[in-house]
């Protein structure tokens, strides 16, 4: 942790008009007290130092006001004990104005705290919860015990956006790059929140024991299996493999997350829905990123060789050179029917 | 002169001798007064010469403070403006000029650091915001070198043995800038759950190559 230095001299001549009311309260009795415990900063930046100081100098004004309100106080009772009064209410607003800045400034660094107790697993666990999200146990009596952390759903969600990119960029799906890192974190991001909360109604209405933590929780780990299949299918290009893979580990860690659920829900026809719908929709969105993103091997010649023309586009075709003779005015025209079609896709 | 001191009264219990050092305040009064004042020239030099200083660190990774402790973010936007233009097609061609691509990589580097900060404080780790995104912007500077050494081989014919060697070349510039942005942030962490906050990192750094990778100017 580094504490900046600083020059005792400028602390010196510092020290001048700013505690001048300090060094009076010091006679008086004084009740101002710099709070230095405070000062040991972990963080060690420039910025938010000045934001806590500026907070603290605030908060050292209204003191220094407040003690200040007070002496007069002391001084004048008897004689004018509604001024004193008077005063003690201004430095008693001026005090809650500052604390009220105070607490919105911790409430905005608070809200990480919120979320913190989820992010507390140890490397061990994260690994031994991936394994486990692709056994289905069938104990279906007991509830079973679901992790309540989001560390590891987050960086599946991460992974399974990095593995999309590096499949569509193989693959040729879309050159132009603009849409290409946003369609993969909406599709993902989508998917996890957007199908978890769906199933967390449902299983509300199933009457499912089961929290939207849990089913956050428990959707992310589902997606080890996606990112498992993603990953080797879209280095090796075989349509066969990839629909083994889909039944074999897709259909592993869907069995697994409807396996939790039953042990959730009572009654057939709940079960069924819940279930169901879960199973459903996570298979299809498996063959969906397949299928969707995933074109034939020739976008792995593209990228090595430079690439052609992008498909889906309309470009201008080459008007053939009939003669030979007439090369030099047909390339002279198709260059100006690419200007012209250029200058028209761009309106 | 000490005719007025004569009034003051004491009382022997209180101290009042000690010195008052408050190194924050003091740094205020510094700032107001010798860096206003001075040039221009002077200001961005110094700010250069700041800035080529943790680009030495970020080059030859020791486990050393001085990206933490003196934080600025010049370093990164230069870097991420350069990898921005860099990476943008600028050509007739497309249908698209290259304006989203810009903000594309801008809006990737910056809030993939900012994800990543928000990832290592929840997991305990006593690194501040600011210092985070200052190292995670420096350890983009592999990066751009490969990202402009790419570009130079991309001037060459195009084939196999262009692709290898850029992939090569990223590879190892990536692997650099994870060993150097782990040196600096890996202290920061409890020991135990190093990888935890590591592994992001890698994911970040992992999709700024590939952008690089699969650059191709048309």
């Amino acid at each position: 942790m580094a504490t900046p230095a600083a020059p005792t001299g400028g602390a010196r001549n510092g020290a001048g008009p700013e505690w001048g009311g300090f060094e009076e309260n010091i006679q008086g009795g004084g009740s101002a007290v710099i709070d230095m415990e405070n000062m040991d900063d972990t963080s060690g930046s420039s910025f938010e130092d000045m934001g806590e100081l500026h907070q603290r100098l605030r908060e050292e004004e209204v003191d220094a006001d407040a003690a200040a309100a007070e002496e007069e106080d002391g001084e004048f009772l008897g004689m004018k004990g509604f001024k004193g009064q008077l005063s003690r209410q201004v430095a008693d607003q001026m005090w809650q104005a500052g604390k009220r800045q105070a607490s919105r400034a911790f409430s905005l660094y608070a809200n990480i705290d919120i979320l913190r107790p989820y992010f507390d697993v140890e490397p061990a666990q994260v690994r031994s919860r991936l394994l486990e999200s692709m056994i289905p146990i069938k104990m279906v009596n007991f509830p079973q015990k679901i992790a309540g952390e989001l560390y590891g759903p987050l960086m599946l969600v991460f992974t399974l956006v990095a593995i999309l990119l590096h499949g569509m960029k193989t693959s040729d799906t879309i050159i132009r790059e603009g849409t290409l890192m946003g369609t993969a974190i909406g599709t993902c991001f989508g998917y996890w929140l957007g199908v978890s909360s769906f199933i967390y109604f449902l299983a509300y209405l199933c009457n499912a024991q089961i929290t939207m933590l849990q089913m956050l929780a428990l959707l992310g780990y589902g997606l080890f299996g996606h990112c498992i299949v993603l990953f080797i299918t879209y280095n090796i290009h075989l349509h066969a493999l990839f629909y083994l893979f889909w039944l074999l580990v897709g259909g592993l860690s869907t069995l697994r997350m409807v396996a939790v659920l039953v042990s959730r829900t009572v009654g057939p026809t709940q079960r069924l829905l819940l279930c169901g719908t879960l199973a459903t929709l996570h298979m299809l969105f498996l063959l969906y990123l397949h299928f969707a993103y995933h074109k034939v091997v020739e976008g792995i010649l593209d990228t090595l060789e430079g690439p052609n023309i992008p498909p889906m586009q309309r470009v201008p075709r080459d008007i053939p050179a009939v003669l030979p003779a007439a090369r030099l005015p047909t390339t002279v025209l198709n260059a100006t029917a690419k200007a012209v079609a250029v200058t028209l896709q761009s309106h | 002169m000490f005719a007025g001191l004569s009034d003051i009264s004491i009382s022997q219990d209180i101290p009042v001798e000690g010195e008052i050092t408050i190194p924050m305040r003091s740094r205020i009064r510094e700032f107001d007064s010798s860096t206003l004042n001075e040039s221009v020239q002077n200001t961005i030099m110094r700010d250069l010469k700041a800035v080529g200083k943790k680009f030495m660190h970020v080059l030859y990774p020791r486990k050393s403070n001085t990206l933490l402790r003196d934080w600025d973010l010049w370093g990164p936007l230069i870097l991420c403006v350069t990898l921005a233009l860099m990476l943008q097609r600028g050509s007739v061609d497309s249908e698209k000029d290259g304006g989203p691509q810009f903000a594309e990589v801008f809006v990737i580097v910056w809030f993939g650091a900012v994800t990543i900060t928000l990832n290592s404080k929840l997991l305990g780790g006593n690194i501040s915001f600011f210092q985070s995104l200052c190292v995670l912007g420096y350890c983009i500077l592999p990066l751009t070198v490969a990202m402009l050494v790419c570009r130079l081989v991309l001037l060459a014919e195009p084939g196999p043995i262009n692709f290898m060697v850029r992939l090569f070349v990223v590879i190892v510039m990536f692997a650099w800038s994870i060993v150097a942005s782990t040196a600096f942030l890996a202290d920061s962490q409890p020991p135990n759950r190093k990888a935890l906050a590591v592994y992001p990192v890698f994911l970040f750094y992992f999709v700024i190559s590939w952008m690089i990778l699969t650059f191709t100017p048309q």
